[in-house]
């Protein structure tokens, strides 16, 4: 009889993983909401304010560094203290988050598909993106090339990437955004370039094959590169692959492929959580800092590239010049690339079926 | 033994032991829904947004199929390999006395400790080519990463737990006296270990087995970490699940989500069914 009672059990405590699993995003969410509700008055002007920036995973150093540089701005031109609670995760699983309520005042994600899934649940206003100076990009990033030390393979460009004993190390497009931003590159290098969308699908075929490992998520693959020492070139972002290579030691190196994506992270306050917690003023304050010099000095120093008016040219030695497209080069817009490339039965699916 | 939690005679509320049969009955049934029933309701309300049309598609791809066919076999073989360890583990510990057994009885339960993901890493960066293993291993061809082997070592690492706590006091439980009859009466060692080990230890084997089994089925965490992760080769159910959240399809999500489920239940009830018929037939 006991015996029967836990096999039950483990059916039981199996059905309880797959169930949070599934509403993974929504506990995660309840942890941190109790935070920001806090500040739910509308405060007198010199109350303290909290901010919740919900983030994407690499930017952790990034923020840290900002948050702490706003605090003294604020606090100095407003007399109000503020403190900002950071929350990260893989971008896209960030987003459902805040759909399903974590309290995001701000959000500042990877891409732009992730914020307006927030925006069509009805939490950021349409029109977002017209906000914030430059397209709401107080800066952006592109995908490059990390090698091993002196570049045996003689990688350079991403017709490269296919020579026959070449292992690219990338992370899996449907799982991860730091995958789907290096698929995209590698077809725009075709596309932009004169070649045929026949010729792109050729392309991306042959680089896909020659990856051994698809891991689910940026850092994973950036181990699996690093780490293990699997693979003779790694795709990522540049900032990304700034930190690998300095982690490394004089192991691995940079290459700048002549074209690549431009990745654009948006930054965007949630309209409905800030008014709920009266934070209008220090969400857009907030956002509005990281384009001036002061941030964008410390957006350089984290190896994203500055895109205020300003600061474009100023660190030019810091970031080589590449040519970036953008998604209009390789769709019509991004629900179209998702269409087209990503969903369930879409191009990445045909080419990694096994024949 | 057998009936000991079994109300007999006057129906329902008699008194008993523990005090309060509906305060701690209450309690049970309040705990299973908000903790089990509601989850898993919420689970099919979401499914209930797939038309049947819909959720065919979604559940019956032979993306899907061969997930399930990789996920159930990985699972199967990683928990009869642990259901052997298991048992040796298990005899290991309860048989002997030797210098360090308590040290590694508290070692095996590490593995529900360690979060699924160190694991994961840990053996596939053993199983690299330039890993410790790895570089003996992948020069004769054994890849321990990176391939259906290596979901099926790391399974094993997480199921071992279950299985030895399985055996473990129905082991200690067991006196010798009866292997000693045994033995006077002239069987063979493998006669005493076949007919008289063997039927008393098969039910806690089994609930061994079907613990590291289903414990497998759902294991994600460390699984990516040592999966190369390509459809149709190294892809299991799990992940198939996180990529249809990754595109938003939380219904289709849900679906094979529930497939799994119905699919491991199953499975379970057939591995009960089983249990109970071998038990009548040493009754």
């Amino acid at each position: 009889m006991a015996r029967t009672g836990r096999a039950t059990a483990v059916v039981f405590s199996f059905s309880l993983f797959l169930a949070a699993l599934i509403s993974g995003a929504i506990h995660c969410g309840s942890a941190v909401s109790g935070v920001a509700a806090a500040a739910d008055k509308p405060a007198a002007n010199t109350d303290p304010v909290e901010l919740l920036n919900v983030a994407c995973d690499p930017t952790r150093e990034l923020w840290q560094d900002i948050n702490e540089q706003f605090g003294k701005i604020y606090e100095r031109d407003t007399g109000r203290k503020v403190t900002i609670k950071q929350s990260h995760g893989g971008s896209s699983s960030q987003a459902r988050a805040v759909n399903d309520g974590l309290e995001a005042d701000v959000v500042t994600l990877a891409m732009w598909p992730d914020t307006d899934l927030i925006r069509r649940s009805g939490l950021i206003a349409e029109g977002w993106e017209k906000r914030l100076p430059e397209n709401s990009l107080p800066y952006y990033s592109t995908i490059v090339f990390v090698v091993r030390k002196g570049n045996p393979k003689q990688i350079h460009d991403w017709p490269d990437l296919v020579k026959p004993d070449v292992q690219i190390i990338t992370p899996h497009p449907k799982t991860s955004g730091n995958g789907k931003l290096s698929f995209l590159a590698a077809w725009g290098s075709v596309v932009t370039r004169g070649g045929s969308e026949d010729q792109a699908k050729d392309f991306v075929t042959k680089l896909y094959q020659q990856v051994p490992v698809l891991d689910v998520a940026a850092r994973a693959a950036t181990m699996t590169f690093s780490k293990k020492g699997i693979g003779d070139v790694h795709l990522t972002w540049e900032n990304e692959g700034q930190q690998e290579v300095q982690d490394s030691k004089g192991e691995l190196e940079i290459v700048y492929p002549p074209v690549s994506f431009k990745a654009e992270p948006q930054v965007a306050w949630v309209d409905e959580n800030v008014k709920k917690h009266g934070t209008v003023d220090a969400a857009r304050a907030y956002l509005e800092f990281l384009y001036t010099p002061v941030a964008q000095q410390m957006i350089a120093k984290h190896f994203y590239r500055p895109n205020s008016e300003g600061d474009r040219q100023k660190f030019a030695d810091r970031f080589p010049p590449i040519k970036l497209f953008g998604i209009t080069a390789v769709a019509k817009d991004w629900d179209d690339a998702y269409q087209k490339f990503f969903n369930d039965g879409a191009l990445f699916d045909q080419i990694s079926e096994k024949k | 033994m057998m009936h000991d939690h079994r109300q007999k005679g006057k129906g329902f509320f008699v008194n008993r032991t523990l005090p309060g049969f509906r305060l701690t009955l209450g309690i049970t049934l309040i705990y299973l829904s908000v903790m089990l029933l509601i989850p898993l309701a919420a689970c099919l309300w979401k499914v209930t947004q797939l038309g049947p049309a819909a959720f065919w598609a979604a559940v019956w791809t032979s993306r899907a199929r061969s997930a399930y066919f990789l996920t159930f076999s990985a699972s199967f073989i990683s928990a009869a390999v642990t259901s052997l360890l298991g048992l040796l583990i298990a005899w290991v510990l309860v048989r002997y006395e030797w210098p360090g057994k308590r040290v590694v009885d508290s070692l095996v339960d590490l593995p529900l400790a360690l979060p699924t993901a160190v694991a994961g890493l840990a053996y596939s960066a053993l199983y690299v080519q330039n890993g410790w293993f790895g570089r003996f291993l992948v020069p004769l061809g054994i890849h321990g990463t990176y391939s259906r082997l290596g979901i099926v070592l790391v399974l094993i690492f997480i199921g071992l737990p279950f299985a030895v706590r399985a055996v473990q006091p129905v082991l200690e439980s067991m006196e010798a006296d009866a292997e000693e009859a045994a033995t006077l009466l002239g069987a063979s060692r493998w006669q005493t270990f076949w007919r008289v080990i063997l039927p008393t230890l098969k039910p806690a084997l089994i609930t061994g087995f079907a613990l590291s089994f289903a414990r497998a089925i759902g294991e994600y965490g460390s699984v990516v970490f040592v999966s190369s992760n390509k459809q149709g080769e190294t892809e299991i159910a799990p992940m198939l699940i996180v990529s249809k959240l990754e595109q938003n399809s939380y219904a289709e999500a849900t679906a094979i989500a529930l497939v799994l489920l119905a699919m491991s239940f199953g499975m379970l009830a057939l591995i009960n069914v089983l249990e109970r018929r071998s038990r009548r037939h040493y009754a």
